[in-house]
């Protein structure tokens, strides 16, 4: 279980987080919604350690996220970049088995390309991109690598920061299937970051909503046409007129 | 009153840059030392800083030499003593031209190329992505290439040295009339072991503060394409001032001390 209590972020004088308050249960797919820089970025690279909250307390299995050892805990986690973040110096087989070829998970190299190859072929792709360098790779293609490389250790735990950005509606599609598929398959914990309202309803067990810096709404997908909420109400049926100030 | 804030203000950034400089030496130091160590991120490091930059640093020195001489003896000539060409060209490139150029050179060509490259694995989350995946960034990007440049910068100093004192020969035996084994024998026998050793350690130092630089500049940098545009132009900037500063220190020590 991750849970987050009263985590604050501040950039000077921008407040990002003014104290999240956030549960996903083990096994379950969260969807973190909101609008752009309402901080749901900043929300899962706090829990990462990427970004150091202000205040407040991150914890997974009940264990303080900064009183853990770095290597062990940063193993059960795989992480789908918005860009994909790919490394352009790397062929594809070695960006999808990065963590498989140093570190504490290190297998023999061949043994690595074989995983490399088959979590490809997991994602819809044939062996044979293996050896391309990312340049070569469409944008939907190089998002694919991605998601293997995130699922490339079987991480208990994995994060998608808006996994469907720029993709046309049909490769949308083909991703958040495969995202639901490897979640229930695997039987792990996931937290996507969205604006795509079809992928929320595509992924999500839960949804929450971040707006000016808080949880403004949090409970399960079914739930978030009847819930009453005038924010999410308005963030969900895309109206410019609502309590969400259209310019921010 | 403006213009003293101004200056203090510039001051006190000038002072927290040298500080930040300074500790991310120490932490790269401080990794250098411990492990786990990338051994092919080091062997392609050596490819790039050390293989491919020996064109340029080979015809920078080449030429200079080659002017070093024509200098040399058209200002000898004003006073009867245009037999100190071979000396003088050996002394100049040897503890300065050689390792000053050459860390120019990579401060150029290296510094450059490693501050945009980390910079945009920064800007495209590729340096979180080494986190997430239980890399240290530092160990993963800064050590390799530091390491590098230390251990190589050297080895192409004294690469730049001999083709440096090679281009005074070439000129001197091939149109001012020098004897070729005179000028050989006058180069040998007026340089010392401390020449050598001074050319070798500033070599390092340069590498060392080429290779920081860039890393330093890269792990840095703001975002967006203008960020690695200030990165790259940073970074060479810092690497050449710094260069520069640390000849002078090191000549000081080698030669006035």
């Amino acid at each position: 279980m991750i849970e987050l209590i009263g985590v604050t972020k501040s950039f000077g004088n921008n407040h990002v987080l003014r104290g999240v308050d956030l549960t996903v249960d083990r096994g379950t797919s969260l969807v973190i919604i909101g609008g752009s820089g309402t901080g749901k970025s900043i929300t899962i690279k706090s829990v990462l350690g990427l970004v150091t909250p202000d205040a407040g307390k991150i914890t997974v299995d009940g264990q303080d996220v900064t009183q853990t050892d770095r290597d062990a805990f940063l193993a059960r986690f795989g992480m789908l970049f918005q860009g994909a973040a790919l490394f352009d110096s790397l062929p594809v087989w070695q960006n999808v088995a990065f963590r498989l070829l140093r570190g504490s998970l290190k297998r023999p190299k061949d043994e690595a390309r074989q995983i490399a190859i088959e979590k490809l072929r997991r994602v819809g792709l044939t062996p044979d991109v293996a050896d391309r360098l990312p340049a070569e790779l469409s944008g939907g293609m190089q998002k694919r690598v991605g998601l293997a490389r995130a699922i490339a250790a079987d991480p208990e735990i994995i994060f998608f920061d808006e996994p469907t950005t720029g993709l046309d509606p049909i490769m949308a599609g083909v991703i958040n299937d495969l995202i639901r598929e490897i979640v229930v398959e695997m039987g792990a914990t996931a937290i996507t970051i969205t604006h795509d309202m079809t992928s929320v309803r595509a992924i999500a067990d839960n949804v929450a909503m971040l707006h000016d810096g808080v949880i403004q709404w949090a409970g399960p997908v079914g739930d978030i046409d009847t819930s009453g909420d005038p924010f999410l109400d308005q963030f969900i049926h895309g109206r410019a007129i609502g309590p969400i100030e259209a310019v921010r | 009153m403006r213009l003293l804030v101004s200056i203090g203000r510039a001051f006190l950034e000038l002072i927290a840059a040298i500080g930040r400089i300074a500790i991310f030496a120490g932490q790269t130091l401080g990794h250098i030392v411990r492990g786990p160590f990338y051994l092919r991120e080091l062997a392609i490091s050596f490819l790039n800083i050390g293989w491919l930059s020996l064109p340029v640093v080979g015809l920078t020195s080449l030429f200079t030499g080659a002017a070093l001489a024509l200098q040399i003896y058209a200002g000898s000539a004003r006073f009867s003593a245009e037999a100190v060409v071979p000396q003088i060209v050996a002394i100049g490139m040897v503890r300065e031209l050689g390792p000053v150029l050459v860390g120019l050179m990579i401060a150029a060509r290296v510094t450059s190329s490693i501050a945009a490259e980390i910079a945009t694995m920064k800007v495209t989350e590729q340096i979180d992505a080494l986190v997430t995946l239980s890399t240290h960034p530092m160990k993963y990007l800064t050590v390799p290439r530091v390491l590098a440049a230390t251990i190589v910068v050297p080895l192409l100093v004294a690469v730049g040295d001999i083709i440096g004192i090679f281009g005074g020969y070439a000129v001197a035996t091939g149109t001012l009339g020098f004897n070729p084994a005179a000028y050989i024998r006058n180069t040998l026998d007026f340089l010392e072991l401390k020449d050598v050793v001074s050319s070798l350690v500033k070599g390092a130092m340069f590498g060392f503060i080429a290779a920081l630089m860039g890393c330093y500049y890269g792990m840095n940098s703001g975002r967006g394409a203008q960020g690695v545009g200030s990165a790259t132009k940073g970074s060479v900037e810092a690497a050449a001032v710094l260069i520069l500063g640390a000849n002078f220190v090191l000549t000081g020590v080698f030669f006035s001390l």
